[in-house]
């Protein structure tokens, strides 16, 4: 299980004058299994956050410790094998690779892992059913729907069960039936020990967090506990 | 799901620039096999013909005197009554290290005789050796025997004799039994015996006056025969023929040269279509490369899929060029070659280098966009869409 260390986190775009900081001074622990949202206005910095986070968007200053590696030590190859074995994303706007099938796209991250082929569609499979999408395995993304999509991307995301899901926006483009569909994945997911941290504008997927963060101007405004949300939303 | 496949999905997915970086690829490879294809297509041809040239090596007896004739025109000094060979020497050839690439020796006495007042140029000649060492000779009537005669075409006109009639030479009595069609060389001015009959005729017995000998050139050394030949026949001048060749070699050695330069723009033209195609390619692709790199593909996973792909149509370039590259070789061999049936022949080697040529062309091209793709940075890619 993976704990989460982030030390002073500053993320600066620009120089002199014209610097903006997008992320000042961020610290905060996340315990394994943890279900956090990061909420906040447009522009406040919470997806520059989740790219630090995600291992993709190196900090202007600052550690970020997952399990005692100091993320940013790594060097790039590194970074891709820690992002591979440690993390899954679901982005906003899905990043189905559209040339590819339903299933082709669930196996990506295991494409340049050493599996055989049959474990590798068995893995993606079992992933796909854990999002109800089996019957639509071999389609292209083009001939499924918006919410199936998400599905597509979540199976994407924990096809090689990462410890740690991160979502940016994941209900962004969907309606309320999708976005309630996704957020009880992720209370699922959460429930077998996954952490989760999820960007979100929503007050109502917030909801289905157990810990809620709250970024303004770049700096972390509120880190609050909410006991048994995801029950009181699932209710 | 391999990089193989992800590959393979995205030339499929985008079949036009795949068809243009194909088209640029094979364009090279053909233009390139086909030159070279029709520069040995047609260096065969002419080593074919230098075979059939018929005699290539001249042994005349040593002489201090300077040739008086230019373009024809005879002003005396050397008289071929001077210096002769004996015919005995003659099987010294044989003993030469290169004597397996002697096609033919042709021993020839030279004498003058008169007919009607007319003086005449007569040769004895080996009639099989001139099947070799003239194979340009088409005979009226028959090649003779020991009491024939065979007349060139303006002999025959001049004494206005045909075939069948009978000529008195030097107290032999000689029929006609064949006349020359016209050569348009001296050839058309002599009388044709056999070579023992003119030994007699002019009684010079076990002596020729000149030998001309066919050597099979293809694959032998002309200038190093002729050393050969001099050195077991010390008496004797041993020139060799081959200033046509060698203008006709040289001709098509400065083709070549041109030719490869202009291969060598050729590739670099496709090269640079491969490139930018690739780079316009990993542009289009930006998010999902950034996509790829997100859940943890390398950076050298993201240049094995570019390279992939570029090898795929490079390996295919190097199929349809060769394939291309031989069939217009063959037809520019039909269309420009003064031999009618000359044929460009597979060649394993030139298969396999063209295959080797496309991929090198391909993976070179597509290594700085290959590299561009690696370099992006995932965060960057996907905040573009």
């Amino acid at each position: 299980m993976s704990y989460i260390i982030a030390d002073r986190l500053v993320k600066t775009f620009g120089a002199g004058g014209s610097a903006v900081s997008a992320v000042s001074e961020i610290s905060f622990q996340i315990a394994p299994g943890e279900f956090i949202a990061i909420m906040g206005e447009s522009g406040a910095g919470k997806s520059t956050l989740l790219g630090i986070l995600g291992a993709m968007n190196a900090p202007s200053s600052g550690r970020l410790l997952v399990d005692d590696i100091d993320v940013y030590r790594l060097h790039q190859e590194q970074l891709a094998d820690f992002r591979r074995e440690y993390l899954g994303f679901v982005f906003q706007s899905f990043h189905l690779v559209s040339y590819l099938s339903v299933i082709e796209n669930v196996m990506l991250p295991l494409t340049v892992t050493r599996r055989s082929k049959t474990g590798k569609r068995a893995m993606a499979l079992e992933a796909l059913s854990r999002v109800g999408l089996t019957e639509k395995a071999d389609r292209l993304p083009g001939e499924i729907s918006g919410g199936e999509k998400e599905r597509v991307a979540v199976a994407r995301a924990i096809v090689n069960e990462p410890p740690i899901l991160l979502a940016d926006e994941p209900t962004g483009n969907l309606d309320s039936r999708n976005s309630r569909e996704i957020m009880h994945m992720f209370q699922h997911l959460n429930d077998g020990g996954m952490t989760i941290i999820m960007v979100t504008h929503s007050a109502e997927c917030a909801g289905h967090a157990r810990r809620i963060m709250q970024v303004s101007d770049g700096r972390l405004q509120e880190d609050r506990s909410v006991v048994a949300a995801g029950l009181r939303m699932a209710s | 799901m391999t990089l193989k496949l992800i590959s393979l999905r995205n030339l499929m997915r985008r079949k036009g620039k795949a068809a243009f970086i194909l088209a640029g690829l094979v364009i090279g490879v053909a233009t390139v096999v086909g030159i070279i294809s029709f520069v040995e297509a047609t260096t065969h041809d002419i080593a074919h013909k230098l075979e059939q040239y018929g005699a290539n090596i001249l042994i005349v007896p040593r002489t201090e005197n300077l040739s008086l004739s230019y373009g024809g025109l005879s002003l005396g000094g050397v008289s071929f009554d001077l210096e002769e060979i004996r015919e005995s020497d003659l099987s010294r050839l044989a003993a030469i290290k290169n004597n397996r690439n002697i096609a033919a020796v042709g021993p020839m006495v030279l004498g003058v005789t008169s007919v009607e007042g007319r003086r005449i140029l007569m040769a004895g000649v080996d009639f099989k050796a001139a099947g070799i060492l003239k194979p340009w000779w088409r005979v009226q009537g028959a090649y003779p025997d020991a009491n024939g005669l065979l007349l060139g075409s303006e002999a025959a006109g001049l004494l206005n004799l045909k075939v069948g009639d009978r000529l008195p030479v030097n107290g032999l009595d000689l029929t006609v039994s064949g006349i020359l069609e016209p050569t348009g060389s001296q050839d058309d001015h002599l009388a044709l015996a056999a070579l023992t009959t003119a030994q007699q005729a002019f009684q010079k017995t076990g002596r020729i006056s000149m030998v001309e000998v066919a050597a099979l050139c293809k694959d032998c050394p002309i200038d190093d025969m002729v050393r050969q030949i001099a050195e077991v026949l010390p008496g004797a001048k041993v020139m060799a023929i081959q200033q046509v060749v060698k203008s006709r070699m040289e001709m098509l050695a400065q083709f070549s040269h041109f030719s490869y330069g202009i291969s060598g723009v050729i590739l670099f033209i496709g090269g640079l279509v491969v490139l930018v195609t690739m780079m316009g390619s990993v542009r289009e692709r930006t998010d999902e490369i950034g996509i790829f790199r997100a859940i943890g593909f390398r950076r050298s996973h993201i240049m094995r899929i570019v390279f992939l792909e570029a090898g795929i149509i490079s390996g295919l370039a190097g199929i349809i060029g060769y394939g291309l590259g031989l069939g217009c070789a063959q037809a520019a061999l039909s269309l420009l070659s003064e031999s009618q049936g000359g044929h460009v022949p597979f060649n394993p080697e030139l298969a396999i280098g063209s295959l080797v040529l496309a991929l090198t062309l391909g993976l070179a091209a597509s290594a700085y966009p290959a590299a561009m793709a690696a370099r992006l940075d995932p965060n960057e890619a996907l905040r573009t869409l």
